[in-house]
């Protein structure tokens, strides 16, 4: 009952808040929501922590850009197709990265995704460094998706829809055996699941979601760049879960916004010591908050609820 | 002139060389990588950035205080090390008991804090660093003529390499610390101090990264992004090694910057992916790596 | 609802303007009588030592001496912000500084992606941009527009400036190393170009990944060539490293290194004994005339480095922007954009130069080459200007412009 209301009122805020806060940084915001939920879904409930995500991210970018601008097709046909090609492209990342486990898998999903970023650089349709510029931002359902704020609603419509996907998934069946191959993978191997074949399919869901975001991103600012897929933004998103809460349901929705706000108001106050503070949030997190700012005001709920029950 | 596939064998020869000098640098940087790993179980994502510390560190002390090269080769390690065995004793302590994972994610972090503060203290074109003058100018092998610093590196480097394999492999320091590996508890029962074995293997790996940083200072610009580039290219050196023995770090560094070299001779588009591509074929061969074990 | 609350909102205010205006001075017609300018910029990244900080600097100086000189009717305020190089981070905050902020005219903007983002917004917003950092010509050919203007200077002029130069100073045999992305691939055809239309032939060229640490192996296939020119069609990192081991593998000083495109921060970093000899084009050298020296000391009291032409560049775009707001009395876009582009520009920093309708300033550029160590005398003494490329001949002409603007 009390979740229900909660997320009442949340969406109540969503709906309210283009008219108090600027929509564009509000839409940044929401794309990495869905951008950190994704990745959540591997590190929180399949313990897989993928340091490539950018390449799905940035990839799915870029082809959708691709469809929308140069082919000129529909822009539904451009989010449809980029999704697809994320899955195709998380299907083979996942099939190699799989095949080790714990530190060899981010290193080999770094890897991997450094070599999807040389051939975003190099090819020819993406436009190198200058990005691929101008993508327009067209109609959905016959919607003009041009005013920032009818975008605004499609994009958080997107958010509550990958997250209520996200929020299925996990409470399938299916993320309960994620969970306890998290939890002890030979016991999980014991009981007969085809381990492989599940890590790879929350892989392949966990690179489609983050590839939707990254398209709504490019619809949202008309373009596609290399910084989508830079290591850096892989490395981000892992700190906006980490900072949010890894394995928290709402925990990457609050790292991302305080992350995306806080490089948003750096940027005039902090100039050329952004990627220092970024780098002590990190080390901060992982020294003492290592739940993440949900997961301890959850503890400290909890802990307060416990002491109310003793006296 | 014999030529192979439309290449000079000159050329050619002269390319492998050059393969090797890189070669040198990622053997170096994942010797670091797997001594570290050995007996900590993590990742040390900072490398590349201590890598670029050193650097500038050996640009300081000649800029500053007027020491030269050879003695920054000796001096450069010690201060990485001392560095190495702060972050340890600070900060990657409280963090044994945890997941593995979380030492990549603090190594990541510091090595953004690394990145950043030099950048922001001088600037991104960097530093020049003079090639010391008994290396200076370039020796004629017969087959190439190569500059007599790059011959130095791939030297100095492979006596590195095989001393640290040699006390790894085959001292009786080196057994122990194979033995803290192997079982950390039972060394421990055995009056072998396991804790301080941790600090100064991690001092040692950090200073490894160091050295391989003043080695690079006189060829390549000292800049604060010249850690970041590479780091990604040897952490798929290392899966490809597999993390199992220090001899198949320093063979396969070796080996994939020649084949790198090679492939900026026949098709230079995919030099920068290579690495990459190799990665992905002994995944799927060899997933524990040409050298490692399955744990 | 909202909307015809808006509209009748909208005809009151004009009502009133219009009744004001009969009285009212010039000065009315800047809005809330501030002028505001915001300067988008690199303070970490790879740009930053030619702007950043620097940048900065030159405009706070070019709005006091605004003061100073003018003693305006209006306020002058500054923003700042560092676009860390990412287009979103551009687009977001200039979309901030026009909407909230009230600023008028953005400059610096120094990655290619950071000012074609910023241009688009300011077109939509009907603002100005004055990109003085950002080097991409597509800046006024495919991406142009009527808000923009074109400061200092792009791939084409220094590319084909220095090709074409160095070809006339007996440079006739070619062999570039092309940064392998769009960047350089360009930079690589505009420069042949001119160098087959000087009369002047390439013997080759090798495409390089981006970036790359080690450029030994394509610097020995130049080598092999035996041109007499290396043309660097590459930046930043790339070009240092190219010319730290052309000079470890004693290509220079036998064959002579063109940079198609450095910058003197560049130089200074990698020092005179290993850039000397080296071709490039410059839109401004701080030690070329009374003037310019006079301002670059004046600039070297503060950030203790000469400016590069970028720094230099910006503090001119300034000046020439608020003159133009003075002389119409007008912070009106259109109004400010007609009259920048009927203005000459002849400074200490551009001579000859002016605004063409597609945005782009012309004005003369200079080919220089690197002192020799024993010729420089004191620091930062390392040009020798080589020859005055005239404003109409450093540019793309018109007649080959793709801008939508350009009448034919």
């Amino acid at each position: 009952m009390m979740r229900t209301v909660t997320y009442l009122i949340l969406l109540a805020i969503g709906l309210l808040l283009p008219h108090f806060v600027y929509p564009v940084l509000l839409m940044k915001i929401l794309c990495f929501a869905i951008f950190a939920c994704a990745f959540n879904l591997l590190l929180g409930f399949s313990g897989l922590l993928s340091f490539g995500h950018a390449a799905f991210f940035g990839g799915a970018a870029y082809i959708a850009g691709y469809l929308i601008k140069n082919l000129e097709l529909p822009t539904i046909i451009g989010i449809l197709g980029g999704v697809l090609f994320t899955a195709l492209l998380g299907w083979l990342v996942g099939l190699l990265a799989i095949r080790r486990q714990g530190i060899y898998f981010a290193m080999v999903t770094l890897a991997l995704a450094q070599m999807i970023y040389f051939i975003c650089l190099e090819a020819p349709i993406t436009g190198g460094e200058d990005g691929m510029q101008g993508i327009p931002r067209g109609n959905l359902f016959g919607l003009s998706l041009q005013s920032d704020l009818t975008l605004y609603y499609v994009v958080l419509a997107g958010f509550i829809f990958a997250f209520l996907l996200i929020y299925r998934t996990i409470h399938s069946p299916f993320g309960q055996v994620l969970k306890a191959i998290r939890e002890n993978e030979p016991r999980a191997i014991s009981l007969g699941y085809d381990v492989s074949k599940y890590k790879l399919l929350a892989f392949v869901l966990s690179a489609s979601i983050s590839g939707f975001a990254g398209i709504l991103k490019m619809l949202v600012f008309n373009f596609a760049t290399l910084t989508d897929v830079h290591w850096h933004m892989s490395g981000d998103v892992v700190l906006m879960t980490i900072f949010g809460g890894i394995g928290t349901i709402l925990g990457p929705v609050v790292g991302s916004t305080i992350i995306i706000g806080l490089e948003d108001q750096l940027a005039d106050s902090a100039g050329d010591m952004v990627t220092v503070i970024m780098g002590a949030i990190f080390v901060v997190c992982v020294l003492i908050f290592r739940k993440g700012i949900v997961g301890e005001s959850v503890a400290l709920y909890q802990r307060m609820l416990g002491r109310k029950n003793l006296t | 002139m014999i030529e192979i596939f439309g290449v000079p064998l000159m050329a050619l020869y002269s390319q492998l060389m050059l393969g090797l000098v890189n070669g040198s640098f990622y053997a170096l940087l994942s010797l670091g990588l797997a001594v570290i790993f050995g007996m900590l179980n993590i990742i040390n994502f900072a490398h590349g950035a201590l890598y670029m510390i050193g650097a500038f560190c050996a640009w300081m002390l000649l800029s500053k205080f007027n020491i030269g090269y050879f003695e920054a080769l000796l001096i450069t390690p010690l201060i990485l090390g001392l560095i190495g065995v702060i972050i340890e004793r600070l900060l990657l302590k409280w963090l044994y008991q945890v997941d593995h994972l979380y030492g990549l994610l603090l190594t990541f972090g510091l090595a953004l804090i690394f990145e950043g503060y030099f950048r922001s203290q001088f600037g991104v074109s960097g530093e020049t660093y003079d090639i010391p003058e008994i290396l200076d100018g370039p020796v004629n092998l017969g087959f190439m003529v190569i500059p007599k610093y790059r011959l130095w590196v791939i030297f100095l480097s492979l006596i590195v390499c095989v001393l640290t394999w040699f006390m790894v492999e085959k001292t009786r320091l080196g057994s122990y610390l194979r033995a803290a590996t192997e079982n950390p508890k039972l060394t421990q029962a055995f009056g072998i101090n396991v804790p301080l074995m941790v600090m100064l293997t991690y001092g040692f790996g950090v200073a490894l990264a160091g050295f391989a940083g003043v080695m690079a200072a006189p060829i390549y610009q000292v800049s604060p992004l010249m850690g970041s580039h590479l780091i990604i290219v040897v952490f798929a050196v290392v899966v490809i090694g597999g993390m199992g023995s220090i001899s198949g770090a320093i063979i396969s560094g070796l080996g994939l910057g020649i084949i790198e070299g090679l492939t900026k001779v026949f098709y230079p588009p995919l030099s920068s992916t290579v690495v990459f591509i190799i990665m992905a074929i002994v995944l799927i061969f060899r997933p524990a790596g040409l050298f490692g074990r399955e744990k | 609802m909202t909307k015809y609350k808006k509209s009748t909102l909208k005809s009151i205010v004009v009502a009133s303007l219009l009744a004001l205006g009969v009285q009212q001075s010039a000065q009315a017609q800047i809005s809330d009588n501030v002028v505001k300018i915001g300067v988008l910029t690199d303070m970490s990244g790879p740009y930053s030592d030619f702007s950043g900080k620097g940048s900065i600097t030159a405009t706070q100086m070019a709005i006091t001496d605004f003061e100073n000189k003018y003693h305006p009717k209006f306020k002058i305020e500054m923003v700042t912000a560092d676009h860390q190089d990412k287009a979103d981070i551009t687009s977001n905050k200039a979309r901030e500084w026009f909407d909230r902020e009230h600023v008028d005219m953005i400059t610096d903007l120094v990655s290619s992606i950071a000012g074609l983002s910023a241009m688009k917004v300011a077109k939509e917003k009907n603002k100005i941009v004055i990109i003085t950092g950002a080097g991409s010509s597509k800046i006024t050919n495919e991406g142009c527009n009527d808000v923009t203007v074109h400061y200092v200077y792009d791939t084409y002029a220094t590319g084909q400036g220095t090709a074409k130069a160095v070809v006339k100073q007996g440079g006739k045999t070619w062999f570039f190393l092309t940064a392998d992305y769009v960047f350089g691939h360009s930079l690589e055809n505009d420069a042949t170009k001119a160098i087959k239309a000087a009369g002047g032939q390439v013997l080759g060229s090798v495409s390089h990944p981006f970036p790359s640490r080690d450029l030994s192996s394509y610097l020995l296939k130049a080598q092999a060539s035996g041109a007499q020119i290396v043309g660097l069609a590459n930046a930043g990192d790339d070009t240092i490293n190219s010319i730290k081991q052309a000079a470890e593998f004693g290509i220079t000083p036998k064959q002579h290194l063109a940079a198609l495109l450095i910058f003197i921060s560049d130089v200074h970093s990698v020092g005179l004994k290993q850039t000397q000899g080296m071709y490039l084009t410059t839109g401004f050298y701080w030690d070329r005339t009374p003037e310019s020296r006079a301002f670059s000391k004046r600039y070297f009291e503060k950030m203790h480095k000469m400016p590069s032409m970028n720094q230099a560049g910006v503090y001119s775009a300034v000046m020439h922007y608020l003159e133009a707001v003075q002389s119409t009395g007008s912070d009106d876009t259109k109004t400010v954009m007609t009259q920048m582009k009927k203005t000459p520009i002849n400074d200490f920093y551009a001579q000859n130069g002016h605004i063409r309708e597609d945005g782009r300033m012309v004005y003369d550029m200079y080919l220089a080459q690197v002192k020799k160590p024993s010729e420089s005398k004191y620091p930062w003494d390392y040009y020798n200007i080589l020859a005055t490329i005239p404003a109409s001949e450093a540019f793309q002409p018109l007649s080959e412009s793709t801008c939508p603007l350009v009448k034919k």
